[in-house]
């Protein structure tokens, strides 16, 4: 599904390397975690798979079912089925989450050559899955995320995830911000969308959120490069012992 | 200082001697002529407005003193219907400031009394006397206006609408716009009585310059609503004027849509003469190229217990100017005032400019006023997360202009309106962007 190979990105406005040759491979149907310390480039290539500006990619390449990435606009990219569910969601005043949301599904839509979902349809289907979710009608009306609080935040994300029904997610410490109860919520959101079709990498700082997304590999990134790879024991183990050891094994 | 002083009011003088050239003082009967009178005498002392007047520095008063206006083409609407074409109202058309009897309806309507200052004009009394150039003298003090006398003087038409009770529907004023060189003015009065209730709605450009006066005279209890869309035309050139005056526990509430215009100026005076009142005015301006869109307003609060509300909003790109003078004036005894004032520009680009002067005056104590004012471009994050959930970057930007704005149409308290008039700038960024 997503293949990167010897990625290297710098900073567009400044000489800085901060992704230094990373390698991974998710293949379609498959969940894959990556732990790091702060500053070891996890958002940073969350980012730049995106296609936010401000970040130049020096070598290397990055592919979704075989297309090229990286010569993509991000709203090709997500048409092409990548989403990016926000360590930090955007508050966007004066746009109303369920406009914003329907004008995202559409356009999607339309890049791809489909039809529309028309208004009664989209309200039908965005109902079922916001009450999985836990999101009150009141949440659909209001701005994007403005007055939500962090738990409400990332279940909209999870929102959104649910109603573009991307092929490759990616999920950027999606964990931050939530108490047990929101963690759960979440994570029985995300595993509600798991499929063979569709390939997650979980961004996470903490094995915690592991515990309610089981992955199957887990990659520990340092200094802008994967440096090791393994089954969910890896996360049990940068738990127990923290990144130190490993890097200095890697 | 005094020299340059008389200078300056000697060239403003041989501005006005050379607009009035092209203008004969309208016969009339004895109260409007009494009315015009005293209009071209405050006029004749003004002059015309010059660069150096203190509300003049943002813009340039020249297209709007010179005695024949700058051509303006005609803009093709294509089959797009009219803004309010589906709004069941009582329309009235003027085309290039002419009364159109066949566009128009039976001015008659259930709680309201409607007459026409060209046919009002030729008695010698009118309930109109006591409003008609009477609350656009009051706005002359502090702050001269006089674009809004030379109209009281010599506006031979316009509507003079009187409501007793709730107006069964809106009143709709249509300003068609022909001919490439018409110049029009005119004057409309609204007189609510205690308790009485009116919807105005006002759409079109008017003419290819059009100089235009409402008063407002609003008593106890009684509330206004109005709603106005400027029209496309991008060289038209407009100077408004819009005179209230309120009484105790009344509403006025005033919403402004400018898309495109060569030279915009909407002045914008309320007096708050009875306690209770309140006043929202609010206005959302798009412009690109040669736009230039200034709001001028005054607000006076003369009487306890006041509320105000200013929401301005522009967005302006490709050497598009805004400018924004607003004013909130609060009277020795009118405490318990509540006065707000908001104005912000969005640029999207490095040559639009954006240019503000808040200011507060208060004689009261125990007040609550406060204005913000800025400028800013679109937020990229924002802009990348709407992108990212697969919105291409011109739409994106499109519901980021329409978020920005839509503080100023939220003032409009009727939702279909709101409804409308968001509808219609979605369509038109949409055209736009072609």
């Amino acid at each position: 599904m997503l293949k990167i190979e010897n990625l290297h990105v710098k900073l567009e406005e400044e000489d800085k390397q901060i992704l230094k040759g990373l390698s991974l491979e998710v293949p379609a149907g498959e969940v894959h975690a990556i732990m790091g310390p702060n500053g070891s480039g996890k958002s940073t290539l969350s980012y730049v798979l995106s296609g936010k500006d401000g970040y130049e990619v020096t070598d290397g390449s990055a592919t979704l079912e075989g297309n090229d990435l990286l010569d993509l606009e991000a709203e090709e990219r997500a048409a092409a089925g990548l989403f990016l569910a926000f360590q930090y969601p955007v508050e966007i005043p004066g746009v109303g989450n369920m406009t914003f949301l329907r004008t995202a599904v559409n356009a999607q839509r339309k890049a791809r050559g489909e039809e529309e979902m028309s208004a009664a349809e989209f309200l039908k289907v965005i109902r079922a899955k916001a009450k999985d979710l836990k999101i009150d009608a009141d949440m659909l009306k209001r701005p994007v995320n403005v007055g939500f609080s962090g738990g409400e935040k990332k279940r909209n994300e999870i929102l959104q995830m649910a109603m573009l029904e991307p092929k490759m997610c990616i999920l950027d410490e999606t964990d931050s911000g939530l108490d047990v109860d929101a963690m759960k919520l979440v994570s029985d959101g995300v595993n509600a969308l798991r499929d063979p079709n569709r390939a997650f990498l979980v961004i996470t700082h903490y094995q915690r959120l592991l515990d309610h997304i089981v992955p199957d590999v887990v990659h520990i990134m340092a200094g802008g490069k994967i440096v090791k790879s393994g089954g969910p024991e890896l996360a049990l183990e940068v738990e127990k012992n923290g990144y130190a050891d490993l890097m200095e094994s890697a | 200082m005094a020299v340059a002083k008389e200078k300056l009011l000697a060239r403003k003088r041989d501005a006005l001697a050379e607009r009035l050239g092209a203008l004969t003082l309208p016969e009339g009967g004895a109260w409007v002529t009494e009315a015009r009178k005293s209009a071209l005498g405050r006029l004749e002392a003004m002059g015309l407005p010059a660069p150096r007047d203190e509300y003049w520095r943002f813009t340039k008063p020249d297209l709007l003193n010179a005695p024949k206006p700058a051509p303006a083409a005609v803009f093709d609407h294509g089959d797009e219907m009219p803004v309010f074409g589906e709004v069941d109202r009582l329309k009235i058309v003027f085309v290039d400031g002419v009364f159109d009897p066949a566009q128009s309806d039976d001015l008659t309507l259930a709680g309201v009394e409607i007459d026409r200052l060209a046919e009002a004009a030729k008695a010698d009394i009118h309930w109109a006397k006591g409003v008609f150039g009477t609350v656009e003298l009051a706005s002359q003090t502090p702050v001269e206006r006089p674009l809004a006398a030379l109209n009281t003087a010599f506006a031979t038409d316009g509507v003079l609408i009187r409501v007793t009770g709730k107006a069964a529907k809106p009143i709709s004023l249509i300003y068609k716009h022909e001919d490439d060189c018409s110049d029009a003015i005119l004057h409309n009065v609204v007189k609510l009585e205690p308790g009485a209730e009116l919807t105005l709605l006002e759409n079109g450009p008017a003419a290819a310059r059009f100089n235009k006066c409402l008063e407002v005279d609003i008593a106890d209890g009684a509330r206004f609503h109005h709603i106005r869309a400027q029209g496309r035309d991008h060289e038209r050139q407009a100077v408004t004027g819009m005179f209230v005056r309120q009484g105790a526990e009344s509403l006025f509430k005033s919403f402004t849509l400018t898309a495109n215009g060569r030279l915009t100026r909407n002045e914008c005076f309320i007096e708050m003469k009875g306690a209770n009142a309140s006043a929202h005015i609010a206005g959302a301006a798009l412009g690109h190229g040669d736009f230039h869109h200034d709001d001028t307003v005054f607000i006076t609060h003369d009487a306890e217990n006041c509320e105000s509300r200013q929401v301005f909003k522009k967005v302006l790109q490709k050497g598009a100017v805004g400018a924004f003078q607003g004013k909130i004036l609060v009277k020795r005894g009118a405490q318990k005032t509540d006065g707000y004032q908001k104005s912000q520009s969005l640029l999207l680009d490095d040559e639009a400019q954006f240019l503000a002067k808040p200011e507060l005056e208060i004689y009261a104590d125990d007040v609550a006023c406060s204005h913000g004012s800025t400028s800013g471009a679109i937020d990229e994050d924002m802009l990348f997360y709407l992108r990212a959930r697969g919105v291409d970057k011109g739409t994106a930007m499109d519901l980021l202009v329409i978020a920005f704005v839509a503080e100023a149409i939220e003032e409009i308290e009727d939702e279909s309106f709101r409804e409308e008039i968001t509808e219609r700038l979605e369509s038109w960024l949409l055209r736009r962007r072609g």
